[in-house]
């Protein structure tokens, strides 16, 4: 049987299947390396960089496959997790897998919302349509009494997850993280991939054909809108149960800022990039803020901004992917 | 390069106590004194505290002749650009693969609170020197962390005070921002108007941050009040401070007290607009010979006058020097146990004592801004007019709901 | 007394009058954002940083080269506005040919970079400016003790404001410009130096944020993160006003200083918020704005 099947084959679908092989063999490494990496680093920070990573692929989501700019995108990681540590915070019995459910729903009930109100705006006027939404967010959490305004939102127990499986270690805590990263990654795959991604990206590349050719241009966006939006309320959910609080920091709009960096940085519309970009913005907050140049956090990022725009557009991931397909197809 | 010659050498120790894992050694675990500076080194309340204040702790290092029993101290810092989860992550880290002793600086309390919950976890030891709530050692006190320089009831309660008893200012307005420090500090100074026989006759509430201020001044102006009160902080004092001068508050009649004011607020001001305006400080550089002598000090590495929370980092730093010294251990209860027992009395803290609850009291002084004429330098700001006796100035602990108190 | 809603007449003029002088603000640097965004089709991040830079080049001048305030309002943004053709000339204008998304990225990163760049050097406290000496001191009119300073920044932002219009809607160069935002390929053709003139109309935009900023000199502290609140409520006041018009953007600002000054009396801790709640309220009936045109 496989034999004959094998000679049927055309070479281009060999080559295909190749490509898939090599493809499977790199998740897995990928699946390997993050599996081993609290080991070699420490968790709490692989963990945060994890929690961003999820943060920029849900943004990447809009952007890099829908072309939709959101300035907006703090609001939802701060309503996962606000909502996640005041229902963790205040229920002592609630497992963190159901807190994190909890403010991950309510993210993708504010983005379902703050969709319908941005969706048909295009560009720039869709930035700031969500930014300013978001500002109205942050006003509203300033003001709530339940995040504690200024002081934020602090004793989120870790808990237990399912009730049995304490994450109190650093090392529990990471896999359970993990795990909910590549539930995330996954599901943006699968989304890209599947034919209503490709409906996507041709509603990106040109939208009055697609119109023409029937398609609901509106509401296709609008899901993709919903799911980053709930994605993004995941790593938020996820951040407040690693780090036991919630906080201002979250909702600000620098925070809608910093992410659209991340996704530059590592290469709008790849699947990776997100990730590599989270990654190295992470590590440099961290790297600079315990160095003598700490107080320069803020211009450094201005000038990989500026950088990136000028002369760097397809990200570091899309750099490599250019000059792989250049050199190896 | 003498960075990385620093960062070397911490590695290489690392490394080395690592090896030897650390259980009974020496008291002073791993053989130094680890301190992280924690600070907002960028955002707002840079000025206060942030690279200024962690000069104040290598000077404070450097007095002390850079070692305890032969264990060298080492200090390293971080910013905390005022995130409490970037706080809380880069003490928690300190605590996991450093091995931090003690963490100084802490100056937006939601960080504060965050850190504490972190350093109580892990059974480390904090000083809070720059944050203003009263809660940190009321119902978020920890045994893990105690609060050196002011906080918010003292400057209601000596500000409003010596107001209502001393200047007859019976009706107030108070200009609150709108979230937790307000209100918090609003509550404080109602009551204490109102204990003292005075009437705050109206509010308002305005949101935090606020650009222009020339509404709520006007609402202050009409509400006839004879103080104004405000119960905001940095930025938003020092515009309300300067849009009452430009709608002439003082010259109507009215007069302005700000209750959470320092040192670089009103030097950035300038006494044109500030002048006469009452405040409560816990420290002030130029209150007598001693701090004088260590400001001018101060000075000469940095360039400014040093504000009361710069003091206190000095100050607390100090004392947990002589702490970790006296008792060989860094242990965070040996420590604490051995600050409590010890009188207080230092260049920046009169009449000091650290109570159970994480407090440490100290006389507070009621000052009041110089006008142009009478000041004779830049840094000639206060004239002080009074001192609030420790014992007077702070929440008693009769009212406390810490947790390590017994009520 | 009369009463308004419960606030005596005499109050609620005053504060109608503080709305619109901060109207006039929001005015001025919605304006530069909607002459930016006609011919470069660019959100403007850079925007407040411009403001504050305005400010910054007021206190500077004053302290280090004697330039009193009259002359900063016009060096001032005459050196911010050199400043921005710079930054045009140099840096958006290899990135023109581009989605203009990636304009509003790059102005934010160097946002990023001016105001972070000044934190270390001036600190965050804010300095003081003083008010010139023709203008302290104050009128005393029916109804509030209106300081002469105010007064003037209300004139001065609407004789600006005026000016702008009348320069866009009135003269060649505005015609050129008109022209230029609908069809530069055709304006190229008929021998008009675009390039220049996109350099020009953005080194202008600019301007009038930094003179905003010499206005703000001596009523607010001037600190490096001054612009960066105010930002984003321009820019709540840009969606509102739809980014076409150049009357839409001033009448919008003025209007939006009204509604903001009638809720710091009536409902003081949504002040910041109101803004944000009438733009979704005018989203859901004219997406584009109310004096925007739909695309």
């Amino acid at each position: 049987m496989s034999v004959t099947q094998t000679q049927t084959l055309t070479p281009s679908m060999k080559r295909q299947r190749r490509a898939d092989m090599r493809r499977n063999a790199f998740y897995l490494a990928l699946i390997a390396i993050g599996l081993v990496a609290p080991f070699v680093a420490y968790p709490v920070f692989l963990m945060k960089v994890l929690c961003f990573a999820l943060f920029a692929c849900a943004f990447n989501l809009l952007l890099g496959y829908a072309g939709l700019l959101s300035f907006g995108h703090a609001a939802f990681l701060a309503t996962g997790g606000y909502i996640t540590g005041y229902l963790l915070a205040s229920y002592p019995g609630l497992t963190p897998e159901l807190g994190i459910i909890a403010g991950t729903l309510v993210a993708v009930a504010l983005g379902a919302v703050f969709g319908a109100l941005s969706i048909r705006r295009q560009g720039i006027y869709f930035a700031m349509v969500t930014l300013a939404l978001a500002q109205l967010v942050y006003f509203i959490y300033v003001q709530s009494p339940f995040t504690g305004g200024e002081d934020g939102l602090h004793g989120v127990p870790r808990g237990e997850l399912f009730g049995f499986i304490s994450l109190r270690s650093n090392l529990a805590m990471y896999y359970f993280v993990f795990a909910i990263f590549l539930f995330g990654f996954a599901l943006i795959q699968r989304a890209v991939h599947s034919p209503y991604g490709q409906v996507l990206k041709a509603i990106r590349e040109n939208e009055p054909r697609a119109v023409s050719l029937g398609y609901n241009v509106d509401a296709y966006k609008w899901v993709a809108f919903v799911l980053s939006a709930g994605l993004a309320g995941l790593a938020g959910s996820t951040k407040t149960v690693v780090f036991q609080l919630a906080s201002l920091t979250d909702a600000h709009w620098h925070m809608s800022g910093e992410v659209i960096l991340m996704t530059l940085l590592g290469g709008v519309g790849t699947l990776f990039g997100p990730v590599v970009g989270a990654g190295i913005v992470v590590s440099l907050q961290h790297v600079l803020a315990q160095s003598p140049l700490g107080n320069w956090v803020g211009p450094i990022l201005g000038v990989i901004f500026v950088i990136c725009v000028l002369s760097f557009r397809s990200g570091i991931v899309g750099e490599i992917l250019k000059s792989y397909n250049k050199n190896f197809k | 390069m003498t960075f990385i010659k620093k960062s070397l050498t911490t590695a290489v120790a690392l490394a080395a106590t690592a090896a030897m894992a650390t259980t009974a050694q020496a008291e002073i675990s791993d053989g130094e004194v680890r301190i992280g500076y924690l600070a907002d080194m960028s955002g707002t309340y840079r000025d206060l505290a942030g690279p200024g204040g962690l000069e104040a702790l290598r000077m404070a290092v450097e007095d002390f002749g850079g070692d305890v029993n032969g264990a060298p101290i080492q200090v390293f810092s971080a910013d905390d650009r005022n995130s409490a989860d970037v706080g809380a992550s880069t003490v928690r880290e300190w605590i996991d693969t450093r091995n931090v002793d003690m963490v100084a600086g802490l100056v937006a309390s939601s960080v504060t609170i965050a850190v504490t919950r972190v350093l109580e976890e892990h059974d480390s030891f904090g000083i809070v020197s720059a944050s203003a709530a009263s809660s940190i050692t009321n119902e978020h006190c920890t045994p893990n962390h105690i609060h050196w320089v002011y906080d918010t009831y003292p400057l209601a309660n000596g500000t409003a005070r010596a107001i209502v008893e001393e200047e007859g200012g019976d009706t107030w307005f108070m200009l609150t921002a709108d979230y937790a420090f307000g209100h918090a500090l609003e509550g404080d100074v109602t009551r204490v108007v109102e204990e003292a026989g005075g009437e705050v006759v109206g509010r308002v509430r305005h949101p935090f941050p606020t650009d222009d201020f020339s509404s709520y001044i006007l609402q202050a102006q009409g509400s006839g009040a004879q103080i104004i009160g405000l119960a905001n902080a940095g930025a938003d004092t020092v515009n309300s401070i300067m849009t009452a001068a430009q709608f002439g508050v003082t010259e109507a009649g009215q007069q302005l007290a700000g209750l959470l004011v320092f040192l670089n607020d009103v030097y950035a001001m300038g006494l044109e607009d500030t002048q006469g305006l009452l405040l409560t400080t816990g420290w002030y550089w130029n209150m007598d010979d001693e701090s004088r002598e260590w400001a001018e000090r101060y000075y000469e590495r940095t360039n400014r006058m040093p504000t009361m929370v710069q003091a206190g980092i000095y100050s607390s730093t100090m004392h947990y020097l002589q702490a970790v010294e006296a008792t060989g251990s860094d242990d965070p209860a040996t420590v604490r146990e051995y600050m409590m027992d010890q009188e207080i009395n230092d260049f920046f803290a009169r009449n000091g004592r650290l109570r159970e609850d994480g407090r440490m009291i100290h006389d507070m002084y009621l000052a009041q801004v110089k006008s142009p004429e009478a000041s004779e330098h830049d840094w000639d700001l206060y004239e002080i007019l009074a001192t609030i006796p420790a014992e007077e100035a702070y929440r008693p602990l009769s009212e406390s709901q810490c947790k390590l108190v017994q009520n | 007394m009369t009463m308004i809603f419960g606030v005596p007449l005499a109050v609620f003029m005053g504060q109608l009058l503080l709305g619109l002088i901060n109207g006039a603000f929001y005015a001025l640097l919605s304006l530069g954002l909607a002459v930016i965004f006609g011919l470069l089709k660019i959100v403007n991040f850079a925007h407040g940083a411009m403001y504050m830079l305005g400010a910054f080049a007021t206190l500077l001048g004053m302290r280090y080269l004697g330039i009193n305030y009259w002359a900063a309002l016009l060096l001032a943004p005459l050196f911010v506005g050199l400043f921005g053709m710079l930054i045009e000339r140099f840096l958006l204008r290899r990135i023109a040919h581009l989605d203009h998304l990636y304009g509003l990225l790059l102005t934010f990163g160097i946002a990023l970079i001016l105001e972070g760049t000044l934190v270390n050097f001036f600190g965050v406290s804010g300095a003081r400016y003083p008010t010139p000496e023709a203008l302290q001191g104050g009128y005393q009119t029916g109804f509030m003790f209106l300081p002469k300073y105010r007064a003037f920044v209300l004139v001065a932002a609407i004789v600006v404001c005026l000016f702008t219009w009348y320069m866009i809607e009135r003269t060649r160069l505005g015609a050129y410009l008109r022209a230029g935002t609908e069809n530069p390929a055709l304006m190229q053709a008929f021998g008009v130096n675009v390039p220049l003139l996109i350099t020009l109309t953005y080194g202008f935009g600019v301007a009038l944020a930094a003179f905003a900023g010499v206005l703000a000199a001596p009523l607010y502290p001037v600190s490096p993160t001054m612009g960066s609140n105010l930002l984003i409520v321009v820019f709540a006041v840009v969606v509102i006003g739809g980014m076409g018009s150049i009357l839409g953007a001033v009448i919008t600002g003025l209007t939006m200083g009204l509604i903001e000054g009638l809720t710091k009396v009536y409902y003081p801790e949504a002040a910041n918020t109101v803004i944000f709640l009438v733009m979704i309220l005018v989203l859901l009936i004219r997406p584009a704005g109310l004096f925007g045109k739909e695309a």
